[in-house]
């Protein structure tokens, strides 16, 4: 059992801009359960089922949801995080294209289970060319009350609408996609309150990621068993990877949590490319962790690559062979991060601006020991003192790389020396 | 039995650094810090205006994990450190990386000794620049008021904050992202091409040297040393309140006499007094506001002493451009008689006369290049400076200020009321033109002369003065930019009315003022700069000065007399009035 259909059962099973279509394969059976047992039964299914985030944070659903359902507001927001901004990730990309009738779903679930009446799907500014077909499942939803006032005959009323971002990685962070859908830059906010307190408009937001949400409507439909029949104790059900890199068939695969990286790579992926031989794969996106080849039996769950310093992030995998190096490779990281990071606290600003030089001394081999001893202290406050998650995480790529690859970190003089010892 | 009657805020019990404290729920660990007596270093906050939790050095351990205290708010037995060997490394790397981004020309900086990275450096221990530099090199300076060095910026974020949040002018703002994030106008154009007010509010909260004043100080120099020329100078009544903490006196005490001094000892030919010019204005102004009352007249009646408030009125409420009072400011009212009455009575050619003024302000260095302030073709004032550029000449011309004697203004032009001193602070011009309008309306000299309702910080105040029995007016007295949006939209919209509004675009009025000495922050959480400094005024009115109504001054008396024949005559409407500019 290597690649499953839980979540994506319903890929290419019907016409994915057809709500008729949807409807006709068993669509928006989990809002009408919903409807039917009730908030409460469906937290607990959710709950049962140890659903965690799959944006990032792996924060479980049922707990999320529950403390988005004890704020008290007049207006409360449920946001759909399809920003999808972690390089080398695009499942997210799949359910909009392939699914976006179940994303919606999974919306008004959400915001059933949350008293929340109002929903946007902020979707990332590169997926434009999907903008007008999700708009136009809004406007379906809308016309056959799946979306609005009573839905279905229901107490429940819920709108919802697509924002666009405007390409900036960070937005994917909760608060600095409130800002940016406020019409400011975006930038992460201090916290507390936390997003779910005072997000979008300084009022409770729960934002949820696509591919939770798409799960969420899978759980309901199927059972938290059925769900719990995949995956293992700490880390149960499915999960969507998007595979890239130097491997033959790179896609968006479902897997069960528990295959080894190995398996994912050859089985799924049909190995490494014109059969050369693994070098490391990024883990998680940007900020995911290095793994080298010689660990790649270690199995894809949360714990498994927590132990190894890594994390399931946003379900990247991206492969490295034999003829990428990893300085080249961390370069292109970092150069991300010059890029990308919003610049408002002084450890990610200033820490990438003196990454920039240490990497750049790096690769034209003008390197010193000191330059080593500056890496460290700024990957120390980076990781350390950052303002959001985004800054703290950025160092990961960084330290996987060090613990797995010491000697990429020393000196010309340093590792000739060390040779002369061997 | 006890019986609670009143709904107590609600205490929240932690320990810092092993001290238990009590402290109202909501209080950030930063501030709660300060009531333990634990002064936690920062940088890009500053109380009112900013608080990001943005340059981080301000972290403390709280319950174990690194935060912000500036932004975190306490909890109950919340257990926070500030001194560990992690938190002071911290700080000293972040500090260090800070410093990476700073062009730290300390000793040539205008800010060198009154910069509060250059005085984190020192605190914090820091003995070694440990990163590589890198700075921009762009500067602004075409702005007659404000100059923007970037080289100097650190992003902290106070500059943006002021300018939008507090002075809702909104001309600066973060552009770009990651280490080209930086602070700049729209479209990063010039300040001189924008809505900019000229306020100079960005100058005195920027911790560093990035933003500073247009020095002018050189155009005096050259003035004072020009022996052809009759250089005469002017103090606005704000100066004084503060000029002493340039020079180490505590904020508040009123320096007139020293300042006096010091003017001479630089060598202008004659220290006069913008106060001299404040009771004009009240002539004019309280003239202006009668016929309006009486005749029918656009109402409400607003100052227009500001010029940044001037400016975010065209840019922002051109259509209540008609609702200003055509009074110049005192400023140019004083520049014009200087050029026109002195001059007579001297036996001076008007161009031979080079009027400096000493201001609390920025926005007096646009105002005196305005195309309308001039008659005949002279010019009303020539240069400009603030508070901060006369503390420099002084100190630059070797004069020991603590030690010098006090020395009176020149005489005529230098003589001038308790009504006048205190348009230094918001509600002084209002308060000095009720003393004076009452007087004229009851035919009586009135002697209770507190008009307390008007005073204070808060950042709105409103008051109904029954003046005779048959005539009471409602007015309104209100600065910093934010307040005067506020207000002026419900103006607009008819829901307040109001026969006469004070306006000041700086928070507090002029003691505030964007030319003024640079307060640390340290000091600012504090202390209450508006209120310290307007004591000063308040005290030179009730205290000092011999007569507290405009109409009283003996000399503005003679000006009429003798000069003007009478407020708002043909004369005092061609010299010491103006037109403004719609500039939406």
């Amino acid at each position: 059992m290597k690649q499953v259909h839980f979540i994506t059962e319903l890929f290419d099973k019907y016409d994915g801009r057809s709500l008729q279509a949807y409807l006709n394969v068993g669509g928006f059976a989990s809002l009408q359960k919903t409807i039917e047992i009730g908030s409460e039964a469906v937290l607990t299914e959710i709950d049962a089922s140890g659903l965690q985030g799959r944006g990032g944070a792996a924060y479980p659903t049922g707990k999320k949801l529950r403390q988005a359902q004890a704020e008290k507001a007049a207006r409360k927001f449920v946001v759909c995080n399809a920003d999808e901004g972690e390089p080398g990730t695009f499942k997210d990309r799949e359910l909009l294209k392939c699914n976006i009738y179940q994303v919606i779903e999974g919306m008004v679930i959400a915001g059933i289970c949350t008293q929340s009446q109002e929903g946007i799907i902020y979707v990332r500014e590169e997926y434009t060319n999907m903008h007008d077909e999700i708009r136009n499942a809004i406007a379906e939803c809308y016309s056959h009350n799946y979306l609005g006032k009573n839905i279905l005959g229901s107490p429940y009323n819920f709108d919802l609408k697509l924002f666009s971002g405007a390409g900036s990685y960070v937005c994917g962070e909760g608060f600095a996609m409130c800002e940016s859908m406020e019409g400011k830059s975006g930038r992460p906010r201090s916290k507390p309150p936390y997003v779910k307190q005072e997000g979008f408009l300084n009022l409770p937001t729960l934002v949820i990621n696509t591919e939770t949400l798409s799960t969420i409507v899978s759980i309901i439909k199927h059972g938290a068993d059925s769900f719990r029949r995949y995956g293992t104790e700490e880390s149960p059900g499915t999960k969507l990877i998007s595979i890239s890199g130097k491997v033959n068939r790179p896609g968006v695969y479902e897997i069960p949590f528990g295959l080894t990286i190995r398996e994912i790579i050859n089985d799924l992926a049909g190995g490494i490319r014109n059969g050369k031989k693994g070098h490391f794969v990024q883990i998680g996106g940007a900020s995911g962790g290095i793994l080298p080849e010689w660990l790649w039996d270690t199995p894809y769950t949360y714990e498994d690559l927590a132990k190894a310093g890594l994390s399931v992030g946003s379900g990247a995998i991206v492969v490295a062979d034999e003829d990428n190096s990893l300085l080249d490779y961390l370069k292109v990281v970092q150069d991300f991060f010059s890029h990308e990071s919003c610049g408002k606290c002084t450890p990610c600003r200033e820490g990438n601006r003196q990454l920039r030089f240490i990497f750049e001394r790096i690769t034209d081999g003008t390197v010193t020991v000191a330059d080593y001893d500056r890496l460290e202290i700024v990957l120390d406050v980076m990781g350390k003192a950052s303002l959001c998650g985004s800054g703290k995480t950025e160092v990961v790529p960084f330290r996987t790389a060090q613990r797995y690859f010491p000697e990429l970190f020393l000196t010309k003089e340093s590792l000739e020396a060390k040779k002369a010892v061997v | 039995m006890k019986t609670v009657l009143l709904t107590i805020e609600k205490k929240v019990t932690l320990t810092i650094d092993n001290e238990t404290v009590k402290v109202p729920e909501g209080t950030t660990v930063l501030e709660a810090a300060k009531i333990a007596g634990i002064h936690i270093p920062t940088l890009c906050y500053l109380k009112d205006i900013n608080k990001a939790g943005a340059c981080r050095i301000c972290l403390v351990e709280a319950n174990g994990s690194l935060q912000a205290s500036c932004v975190l708010p306490v909890s109950e037995g919340m257990v926070v450190k500030t001194n560990t060997p992690l938190i002071r490394q911290m700080r000293k790397h972040i500090l260090a990386l800070i410093l990476a981004n700073h062009n730290s020309s300390c000793p040539t900086c205008i800010r060198n000794n009154n910069c509060e990275l250059q005085t984190l450096a020192k605190e914090l221990n820091l003995r070694e620049e440990i990163f590589e530099r890198e700075y921009s090199r762009h500067i602004d300076d075409f702005s007659p008021s404000v100059v923007r060095d970037d080289s100097k910026c650190i992003n902290c974020g106070r500059c943006v904050n002021v300018c939008n949040d507090v002075q809702t002018v909104g001309v600066l703002g973060f552009v770009h992202r990651s280490d080209r994030t930086k602070v700049a106008p729209v479209y990063d154009k010039s300040l001189a091409e924008l809505s900019c007010i000229n306020c100079g509010q960005c100058i005195v909260n920027c911790p560093v040297g990035a933003l500073r004043e247009k020095d002018n100080t050189d155009l005096v120099w050259e003035a004072l040393a020009d022996e052809t020329k009759h250089v005469v100078v002017q103090t606005a009544p704000a100066v004084r309140a503060a000029l002493g903490e340039e020079f180490g006196l505590p904020m508040g005490t009123s320096v007139t006499g020293k300042m006096v001094a010091a003017l001479r000892r630089l060598g202008f030919d004659k220290v006069f007094d913008t106060d001299f010019a404040a009771d004009v204005t009240i002539m004019e102004e309280g003239t202006e506001l009668l016929d309006r009352l009486n005749n029918g007249g656009v109402l409400p009646l607003i100052t227009s002493c500001s010029p940044g408030w001037i400016k975010f009125c065209e840019h922002k409420f051109p259509e209540l451009i008609p609702h200003l009072s055509s009074c110049k400011s005192p400023q140019n009212m004083m520049g014009a008689l200087l050029k026109s009455h002195y001059a007579k009575m001297n036996g001076l050619d008007p161009k031979d006369i080079v009027v400096v003024s000493v201001m609390p302000c920025t926005a007096k260095k646009f105002e005196v290049q305005r195309e309308e302030l001039e008659v005949d073709g002279i010019r009303d004032v020539d240069i400009s400076i603030t508070t901060r550029e006369l503390a420099r000449m002084i100190k630059e011309a070797r004069i020991e200020f603590n030690r010098l004697e006090d020395e009176a203004f020149d005489d005529f032009y230098g003589d001038s009321t308790g009504a006048a001193v205190i348009f230094g602070a918001t509600g002084g011009v209002m308060e000095a033109a009720i003393r004076t309008v009452a007087d004229i309306l009851t035919g009586q000299d009135i002697e209770e002369v507190n008009y307390e309702a008007v005073r204070g910080v808060e950042g709105i105040k409103e008051a109904e003065i029954q003046i005779t029995p048959e005539l009471k007016i409602k007015v309104a007295v209100v600065h910093g930019g934010a307040n005067v949006k506020a207000l002026m939209e419900r103006v607009l919209s008819g829901e307040a009315q109001y026969h006469f509004i004070e306006v000041m675009a700086c928070p507090g009025g002029c003691v505030n003022g964007g030319g003024q000495p640079i307060v640390p922050d340290k000091v600012k959480m504090e202390t209450d700069v508006r209120a310290e400094r307007a004591k000063a005024l308040y005290y030179e009115d009730s205290a000092i000065l011999p007569r507290r109504k405009s109409h009283k001054n003996p000399s503005v008396q003679k000006l009429y007399r003798e000069f003007l024949e009478e407020p708002n005559s043909s004369l005092a409407h061609k010299l010491l009035h103006t037109t403004y500019v719609n500039r939406q």
